[in-house]
């Protein structure tokens, strides 16, 4: 299951968050920043950047390494006023996107944001991938075959 | 011999007017969207993707749109672009075992732990024509059924290792570098990272044709489908200066393990050997494709003759890209005029040659 | 702890990389920074706009044990690491007002891809008001003047060492706080008129 947390089970806090931010839907960012967090200051170290980052398979699945094809990605880093760092990066092209992931990564560092990024932004988003995984795995189960052996003709 | 040819600006610029007109077809019949083709031709997306070496679906829908359907060049459009932008790095090697399962089969083993799901599969229908999409209209929503969430899914090939009756994988070298086509030049003997690399955004006709040809004879290895899998992988980067590693979403991947034909020597005891096919979204004919040439291709390090096209790296390698190969055919279609005109005065002295030997020693002629 | 990036990344690349081109095209003239970056950088601002234009993460650097703290603030921006070896490194930066300086131990390239040689990025304090040296080479009509205060005593000879390696040989680009001044491996240093 690589639905963010489910894949890892005690990930680094601020990985579990990056994760998700990943995930979000541009609403997903932009409407609980400029409902709760309107006129933030914040500064850009690195402007947001659209990039590639090349994606590695292994043969046979787990042996060596070797380079599969690239992606596209996008990622920024900003810095609020009062020091925090935030990291947005992501899969895909949206500049703006990851500036607000960026923002909210940060947010999330700072004491007195903590909760509200939580109940805003990353309860919402995983509720939302626990839901989607749920579905497309019960859609996926109806699937299931058993084949079963026929005896076979002999001579 | 390749000459500057001037002139035909005017002609190229209407030639291009038209095709944009042409693109679009009749203006009564509602344009196509890029989120259409992403929707409803996701396997053409798909293809795109793979074969231009670069995840991103939005891209492939609109280099499909724009090349009005015609996937190889939608391809040229998808290499093309991915050169403007800079790399940031690479990923950690995706894990597809801890894959979120949407397809599983296996044609070795019928009962294994997570069972066979068929998910979204063109398998097992007739193959007959639907006059009812020719309408409007939505189809049945999918069944569901109840979820065991404890419920694993391993590798059929790892649990055929368990008995050590299948050859492990090469492992890591961690001071090995990767090979990467995309910035050395392919020189052989190839490594089997960079044939890999090669055959994964390599054309999948060229791949079915090669994997197909194994398959009658030209470089037999007695293939059986350990197991194909598709569904969403995550992707991880690190970030060096948190000393983390960052997820960045997920991919859909499509991997085929084929396990071959056992092979032994007087002091190692037979076992099955493995040929690996991986590819973006779900492309499971390019996946098994793949998996039989590279098994085809792992010819002189399992000691087997090498008899066929399919196991000659230099052959399979340099000819797979159809970027490389359109470019070079299709180049056929600019100007040569000077290079004909050569060839034209060559032929013709040569007719006068034989012309002026004839009349002038008839008796040479005859 | 790293810096700010470019305001604006690519415009300001664009306008740095145009003054090294500049620069290089046009060897021993005075070529104002299109753009700056990087108050506090040991590199100073237009080396730093340099580094963060050119490299990226498929090249490696090396830094003059003066600007050794610039390390991470361009590995952040650029992706670029740090070249185990000075010959490993595509870019070279070295403060002149405080490290020594020798031409040779860089990568010179090789004869099939002389262009994978060091580029070198010389931090001094002024590009004016020193002993002068006449140049000559393709880009210069005639000869041009070379005024740069604090140059090696032997630079001279290193960079007939550096002449004699052609094609191979390394490219150097003095920086100030605010201009950049070119002196690619065809440009050669006159002998002083007796």
């Amino acid at each position: 299951m690589p639905n963010a947390e489910a894949a890892r089970p005690n990930p680094d806090p601020r990985a579990a968050t990056m994760a998700l931010l990943a995930r979000a839907t541009r609403d997903e960012l932009s409407t609980p920043l400029r409902d709760h967090w309107p006129n933030l200051a914040y500064a850009t170290i690195r402007a947001a950047e659209i990039g590639l980052v090349m994606l590695r398979g292994r043969m046979g699945g787990d042996g060596a390494p070797f380079n599969l094809g690239e992606a596209t990605m996008t990622r920024a880093v900003v810095e609020l006023a009062t020091g925090e760092r935030g990291y947005g990066q992501f899969l895909g092209r949206d500049p703006a996107r990851a500036e607000q992931a960026a923002i909210l990564e940060a947010l999330a560092q700072r004491e007195a944001d903590r909760e509200a990024v939580e109940a805003f932004v990353l309860a919402p988003i995983r509720q939302r991938l626990a839901e989607d995984a749920q579905r497309k795995r019960a859609e996926t189960a109806a699937t299931r075959v058993d084949f079963f052996t026929l005896v076979r003709a002999e001579g | 011999m390749y000459v500057a040819v001037k002139g035909g600006e005017r002609a190229i610029a209407n030639a291009h007017r038209l095709v944009e007109h042409e693109r679009r077809g009749d203006r009564n019949v509602p344009e196509l969207g890029t989120e259409q083709i992403e929707q409803q031709l996701s396997l053409a997306v798909d293809r795109v993707m793979s074969e231009g070496s670069l995840y991103d679906r939005g891209l492939a829908a609109l280099a499909i749109k724009q090349a009005r359907g015609d996937l190889i060049e939608a391809i040229f459009l998808i290499r093309a672009y991915r050169t403007t932008l800079p790399r940031f790095g690479f990923s950690v090697p995706l894990d597809t075992a801890d894959m979120a399962i949407r397809r599983r089969i296996s044609s070795t083993y019928k009962d294994l732990p997570g069972g066979q799901v068929l998910g979204p599969t063109f398998d097992y229908t007739h193959r007959l024509l639907d006059f009812a999409l020719a309408a409007e209209g939505n189809p049945a929503p999918p069944v569901t059924a109840p979820v065991d969430t404890a419920e694993r899914f391993p590798r059929v090939t790892d649990l055929i290792a368990q008995d050590d009756l299948i050859e492990r994988n090469p492992p890591e070298n961690p001071g090995q570098p990767v090979g990467d086509l995309t910035r050395e030049p392919l020189a052989f003997p190839a490594e089997r990272d960079l044939r890999l690399q090669n055959l994964a955004r390599g054309d999948e006709g060229f791949l079915l044709a090669l994997g197909y040809s194994t398959q009658r004879g030209y470089g037999r290895n007695h293939p059986f489908v350990g197991e194909i899998r598709m569904g969403e992988v995550e992707v991880e980067f690190d970030i060096p200066e948190l000393g983390l590693m960052a997820s960045l979403g997920e991919v859909t991947l499509t991997e085929c393990q084929m396990v071959n034909q056992f092979k032994g020597s007087l002091t190692e005891p037979a076992k099955f050997t493995r040929g690996y096919g991986l590819s973006f979204g779900h492309c499971e004919r390019r996946a098994m494709s793949m998996s039989l040439v590279d098994r085809a291709l792992r010819a002189d390090e399992l000691g087997e003759e090498r008899t066929s096209p399919a196991q000659d790296e230099e052959f399979v390698l340099s000819h797979s890209d159809n970027i490389q190969a359109t470019g070079f055919v299709e180049h056929l279609k600019l100007p040569h005029y000077v290079d004909f005109q050569a060839e034209l005065a060559l032929l013709r002295q040569m007719r006068r040659e034989l012309e002026t030997r004839a009349s002038t020693h008839p008796e040479a002629a005859e | 702890m790293s810096l700010a990036g470019f305001p604006n990344p690519v415009l300001d690349q664009q306008a740095a990389f145009r003054a090294v081109m500049q620069a290089l095209s046009e060897p021993g003239c005075i070529v104002q920074a299109g753009a700056l970056a990087g108050e506090g950088s040991p590199l100073g601002p237009v080396a730093r706009a340099i580094a963060l234009s050119l490299l990226d993460f498929e090249v490696r650097f090396s830094l003059s044990s003066s600007l050794a703290d610039a390390e991470g603030d361009i590995t952040f921006h650029t992706g670029s690491r740090l070249a185990s070896r000075l010959d490993e490194a595509e870019f070279a930066f070295v403060d002149l007002r405080q490290d020594v300086l020798d031409l040779g131990s860089f990568a010179q390239g090789t004869p099939e891809y002389p262009d994978r040689s060091t580029t070198v990025i010389l931090r001094v304090e002024s590009l004016t008001g020193g002993p002068s040296l006449k140049i000559r080479g393709p880009g210069i009509r005639g000869t041009r003047e070379l005024n740069i205060p604090g140059l090696p005593t032997d630079f001279a000879l290193q960079w007939a060492a550096n002449a004699a390696r052609s094609p191979l040989g390394v490219d150097l680009i003095f920086v100030t706080n605010e201009a950049v001044l070119g002196l690619p491996r065809s440009t050669r240093i006159l002998p002083e008129a007796r």
